[in-house]
């Protein structure tokens, strides 16, 4: 057991583990946020990703102890209060989702696209980008609608800060 | 995953002391591999010493003909790299191919290296450029490094510390990438050293993991054009056949991957 103290959602948080725990499991089991998904456990379908760091990385892939002193963000912390991040709400616009479970990946994966890419973002770019994660509903249509949509509102709330 | 220890290294040496105090220890880097096996519990190490953290392990450094990338510098640091996209542009675009975004803010050169998956895209870059491997007590040339599967010139406890490769002439890297894994069904890197050297490496096609390609050496030595592949027959024998290809196809990708790449090379 290790006592593993990092900052999740922005709140210092200090949680006692094995040594072999994952991230992921450290948030949905000792942090109770259940919106990181556990796909597929193997490191490919995405339904983990959560931002470490400021980077898009998948938790299950991570262990607890790595994530000691890092600020993470789940999908619990992106929207303000009632406010959905523009890329939730994009995602709501654009019916970017069917049964959910990668949403969250998605949206953590996607927010971290526009990131990198800021406004240079096109179909091709977000569609090779997204390869690590996977949906099995939407046939992904919807999903790249919603991330360029949610770019393109990004950029403005940026300009208006 | 079977119990295990961690330890955060906050040094080389630190590492080092670290490793020799586990009865069964693994250096542990980004992890994008490691941990997976561990999960499956296809590896059980007593402890795990983290090395990603230690900054003597982290950046990029370019003097004159030569580009050092320490150990624990990350894919996406890589293709990112200003200075690696101006001395060796096709070393920066094969980071930015592995895996997805995810797995590349977390995987390692060094990891990538150590480990010596057979499907990796780092060995064929290395061993095309003729790259130096550094560990914390030696220098390893890349004919000495690679031993085949998921096997290296690493002594137990000698860990990967940067590597050091030459500035080509010119150099591409084309890989047909499986579309589930994003591992190289094959993967070659052609390089002309400044001397007018060519060495040609392929990975995801050899039983006995990366391996240089004499008939496409030759043939690019004579003429520097993905056309002068186009007579190059590779021979099947010693190829991977799996699920995803025949020995046969391999073979052949090896030639019109080795194609891409002299195209992408100039």
């Amino acid at each position: 057991m290790s006592t593993v103290k990092l900052t999740v959602n922005g709140k210092a948080v200090s949680v006692d583990v094995e040594d072999r725990t994952l991230l992921v499991h450290l948030l949905r089991e000792n942090l109770n946020l259940t919106g990181t998904h556990v796909g597929c456990d193997t490191s490919q379908c995405g339904a983990c990703v959560v931002h470490v760091d400021g980077r898009a990385v998948k938790s299950c892939t991570m262990l607890a102890g790595q994530a000691a002193g890092s600020n993470v963000t789940t999908i619990e912390g992106l929207a303000k209060g009632d406010e959905l991040h523009p890329m939730q709400a994009a995602f709501r616009d654009n019916h970017g989702l069917q049964c959910g479970y990668c949403t969250p990946g998605m949206i953590m994966s996607a927010v971290d696209i526009v990131h990198r890419h800021g406004g240079k973002l096109d179909e091709e770019t977000v569609r090779h980008e997204l390869e690590g994660n996977i949906c099995r509903c939407t046939g992904y249509h919807n999903i790249v609608k919603a991330v360029l949509d949610a770019a393109s509102r990004m950029k403005v709330a940026q300009a208006a800060e | 995953m079977y119990e295990t220890n961690y330890h955060r290294a906050s040094s080389i040496d630190d590492a080092v002391a670290q490793f020799a105090k586990g009865t069964d220890s693994k250096f542990l880097s980004g992890g994008q591999t490691l941990l997976p096996v561990m999960k499956q519990r296809l590896a059980a190490p007593s402890d795990v010493i983290d090395v990603a953290k230690i900054k003597d392990m982290i950046g990029i450094e370019v003097s004159g003909d030569t580009v050092t990338i320490k150990a624990a510098t990350t894919h996406y640091d890589v293709a990112q790299s200003d200075a690696v996209q101006k001395a060796i542009p096709a070393l920066a675009n094969l980071a930015s191919m592995i895996g997805d975004p995810a797995v590349r803010h977390r995987g390692t050169i060094g990891g990538s290296l150590a480990n010596n998956d057979p499907a990796a895209d780092y060995p064929a870059a290395v061993l095309a450029l003729g790259a130096v491997v550094k560990t914390n007590k030696r220098s390893i040339p890349a004919e000495d490094f690679f031993k085949g599967l998921f096997s290296t010139a690493l002594e137990d406890g000698e860990m990967i510390t940067a590597v050091s490769f030459p500035v080509p002439a010119k150099a591409g890297y084309a890989k047909f990438p499986n579309p589930a894994s994003r591992f190289a069904l094959t993967g070659v890197f052609v390089a002309k050293t400044k001397s007018g050297d060519v060495r040609v490496a392929a990975t995801g096609a050899s039983q006995s993991g990366v391996m240089r390609v004499a008939p496409i050496e030759q043939a690019l030595k004579a003429n520097w054009a993905a056309s002068a592949l186009d007579s190059v027959t590779i021979p099947a024998s010693g190829l991977l056949a799996d699920i995803h290809g025949s020995a046969d196809y391999r073979a052949n990708l090896v030639k019109v991957m080795g194609q891409r790449a002299v195209t992408a090379a100039g």
